[in-house]
């Protein structure tokens, strides 16, 4: 039988009233303690990761002023409002409310291009934050599952902004979502069921799908990815952060400065500079001015109408993928636009997804766990498949822009998809291999 | 906006005047608007083209296999908008006609003009009123396929569909019922004469666009705005970054 032993109380701190009081019935100090002494590294490399999460800070924030103005209907109304030449125009009550957002509301302006930009750099901080990853592998055990989080994060971020993109139901949105929707009815076997399921119809006509996206783009992908990140940073703290190699540091400490009062102050002043950015770019620079692209109907369409720019290497690839479409027993298995809209990101996430196990295999080579970040020199080999990897992403990227490249410097469009046909294949391999030597070289540099 | 309406068709009428002053085929339909210093000359016009233009289009301008079409019928819309908008004369025959500064001055281009008018054909057109906002709507219907929702020009097939806010309100009539190049020609009943002043109105009125959200990144859309998210805005951050943190490893 056992014996009961009375649990441990810890002593309740705290020399003022409210401090007491709160820590008296939640043990806040314990953990707060904890907290404050967690050590973070110093090398400005470790800030990239923050810099996404003060976008989404920032996404949050604007997104809750929008949502109270914006209406997610397609219905029809007569536009009247503070951009003259659209008056009286027929639009949606979506297409009208966001140009009210952008002309009538005090500040709407603003709000409305802040969370633009900040959609942008939202996603930019992820890639940036995700080759520091990468190069440096931080991804190797006991790391993995924060990765697969991070690559989740990326990919729900991705259809976010999207979502958000398609929902003022001005031309470019509207051709987004006529692409998406021959996207989704090119897969196999199950795309136009499917194309039926999420648009609640066929489009455009489908009046279901716009308080759809709606949903998905203020309530569940932002509670998803809310979760996410929340997980992400949980596992990074339960982890600690990695470090660089460096006298003292060792696999078994993290030298830094403590969270307080170093650390916090920091990261303070770093949200701020983010901040700082996006709102001048939201009152400066002028982002998807919808009055000048006007309402969406089926029929019209715009040229160099393009995605932002996260999305670009998926219209990129949606150009170069040959015009085949595989078809036998009488039935076409595919359409075009699957190979370029659906098997390329599945191929190229499912990929990221497995990179820490590859990477095992090919150059970790152990079952250890590493506190200590690789060095660019020391695994030659790894800087090669990264830096390939990541100039194959790149090289698509670039075809999503090729029309405007050709208005804007007169390269010839056909012969622009001939070559970066090639290049994709090509440059990968010259980038990687030019990346592993370079590495190689500073490895014999420093033995 | 009402203002901007104002000087937009201010500029149109402007425009119209110079033309009506210059132009000789309406001159010689109308014939009321021959106030202009020099009268358009038929006669000169001739030896212009006979020196200028017959290499491709031929001495009585009936063209010239694998060099130039025949002008007899296009008129003095077809001449006026090939002239006044520099893309002739080409500089070889198989080139992309493209605008450039014009060839001669506005009295020997009127003479040119006039030449290729008495060949028979449609008069330059006159272009007046006309709503920006109607014309936006047919300009998305029948135009941004090519030339981009605000004009700012994009890629056709084997050419390119040039940037429009150079083009003046005739210049857009004669372009849309002449079709010139890859461009499809537009007849009457695609798009009736009220049609075309509302394009014309439209396309004037890109030029000055309403940018209130600040530096318009020439109007293009995501991809200078993406251009601006990586090279000012996080360019800016990883500089911020870098004096934020350690820099050594
Ligand atoms: C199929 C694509 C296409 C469509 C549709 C089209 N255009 Fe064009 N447009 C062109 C091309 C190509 C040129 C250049 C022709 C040349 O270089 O001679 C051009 C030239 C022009 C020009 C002369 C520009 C200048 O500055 O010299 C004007 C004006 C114009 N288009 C207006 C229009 C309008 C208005 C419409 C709609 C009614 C329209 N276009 C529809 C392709 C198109
Ligand atoms: C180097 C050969 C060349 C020369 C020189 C030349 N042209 Fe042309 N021109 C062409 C070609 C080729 C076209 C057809 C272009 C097209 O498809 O739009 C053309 C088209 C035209 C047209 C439009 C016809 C139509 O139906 O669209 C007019 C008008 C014209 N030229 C007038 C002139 C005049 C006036 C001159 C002399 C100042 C001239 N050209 C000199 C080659 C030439």
């Amino acid at each position: 039988m056992s014996t009961q032993v009375p649990a441990e109380r810890e002593e309740p701190v705290g020399d003022t009233p409210a401090v007491r009081f709160v820590d008296e019935r939640l043990g806040a100090a314990k953990v707060t303690r904890g907290a404050l002494r967690y050590v973070f590294p110093d090398h400005w490399f470790f800030l990239l990761g923050e810099l996404a999460l003060y976008a989404f800070v920032m996404l949050i924030v604007t997104g809750v002023f929008l949502a109270l103005f914006f209406s997610p209907s397609t219905a029809t109304t007569t536009y009247h409002g503070g951009y003259q030449p659209l008056d009286g125009v027929e639009v949606s009550h979506a297409y009208a409310s966001t140009m009210r957002l952008s002309f009538d509301v005090p500040m709407g302006l603003l709000i409305r291009q802040t969370h633009h930009w900040a959609a942008l750099l939202f996603l930019a901080g992820i890639i940036v934050h995700v080759i520091r990853v990468m190069f440096t592998a931080a991804f190797r055990k006991p790391r993995e599952l924060t990765h697969l989080l991070g690559v989740l994060l990326l990919g729900l971020g991705l259809v976010e902004g999207f979502a958000g993109y398609s929902l003022p139901d001005d031309l470019l949105s509207g051709m987004g979502l006529a692409i998406a929707y021959g996207v989704v009815l090119s897969i196999p076997l199950v795309g136009g069921q499917l194309g039926t399921l999420l648009w609640g119809g066929s489009f455009p006509t489908a009046g279901a799908f716009e308080s759809r996206l709606f949903i998905a783009h203020v309530f569940l992908l932002p509670a998803a990815m809310a979760a996410l990140i929340g997980a992400h940073l949980a596992l990074v703290a339960r982890h600690h952060h990695t470090q660089f190699r460096g006298p003292g540091r060792t696999e078994r400490n993290v030298v830094g400065t403590p969270m307080w009062p170093g650390y916090a102050l920091r990261s303070l002043a770093w949200m701020c500079a983010t901040f700082a950015v996006l709102l001048l770019l939201g009152g400066l620079v002028q982002i998807n001015p919808i009055w000048q692209w006007g309402p969406y109907e089926p029929w019209l369409g715009s040229n160099g109408a393009q995605p932002d720019w996260y999305l670009g290497w998926l219209i990129g690839a949606l150009r170069l993928m040959p015009p085949i479409e595989p078809r036998f027993w009488g039935h076409t298995w595919a359409g075009n636009p699957f190979f370029g809209g659906v098997l390329l990101p599945t191929a190229v996430f499912g990929l990221l997804a497995a990179w820490p196990w590859v990477d095992r295999r090919l150059w970790t080579r152990d079952r250890l766990d590493h506190h200590l970040l690789s060095l660019l020199r020391d695994e030659p080999g790894r800087v090669g498949a990264t830096a390939a990897f990541a100039a194959f992403v790149a090289t698509i990227f670039l075809a999503g822009s090729a029309d405007r490249l050709f208005v804007a410097a007169g390269v010839p469009y056909e012969a622009q998809v001939w070559v970066l046909r090639a290049a994709v294949f090509v440059v990968p391999a010259v980038v990687g291999g030019l990346a592993a030597r370079a590495a190689r070289r500073q490895g014999d540099v420093r033995r | 906006m009402r203002r901007a309406l104002v000087v937009l068709l201010a500029v149109g009428f402007g425009g119209l005047g110079t033309l009506a002053l210059a132009s000789a085929p309406r001159a010689a339909t109308t014939t009321t608007a021959a106030t202009a210093t020099t009268t358009p000359s038929t006669a000169r016009g001739r030896s212009m083209f006979v020196a200028s233009c017959a290499s491709c289009h031929g001495q009585d301008a009936r063209g010239v296999r694998g060099r130039g079409p025949s002008l007899v019928g296009v008129g003095a819309l077809a001449a006026d908008f090939e002239l006044r908008t520099g893309r002739m004369p080409l500089a070889a025959p198989h080139q992309e006609p493209m605008r450039h500064h014009p060839a001669f001055s506005g009295a020997r281009i009127a003479d040119l003009v006039a030449y290729i008018g008495s060949l028979g054909g449609p008069p330059v057109p006159v272009v007046s009123g006309g709503s920006v906002r109607r014309g936006h709507e047919r300009f998305a219907d029948s135009c941004a396929g090519c030339h981009q929702i605000v004009g700012r020009g994009g890629i056709a097939t084997g050419a390119v569909a040039p940037a429009l806010q150079d083009a003046t309100p005739v210049q857009v009539a004669e372009a849309v019922r002449l079709g010139p190049y890859l461009m499809p020609r537009f007849g009457p009943r695609q798009l009736t004469d009220g049609d075309v002043a509302d394009l014309a109105a439209y396309v004037t009125y890109t030029r000055h666009l309403q940018n209130p959200g600040g530096w318009a990144i020439g109007n293009l859309g995501p991809v200078p705005e993406g251009l601006v998210c990586w090279g000012i805005a996080m360019v800016l951050l990883l500089g911020a970054a870098r004096s934020l943190g350690e820099r050594a490893r």
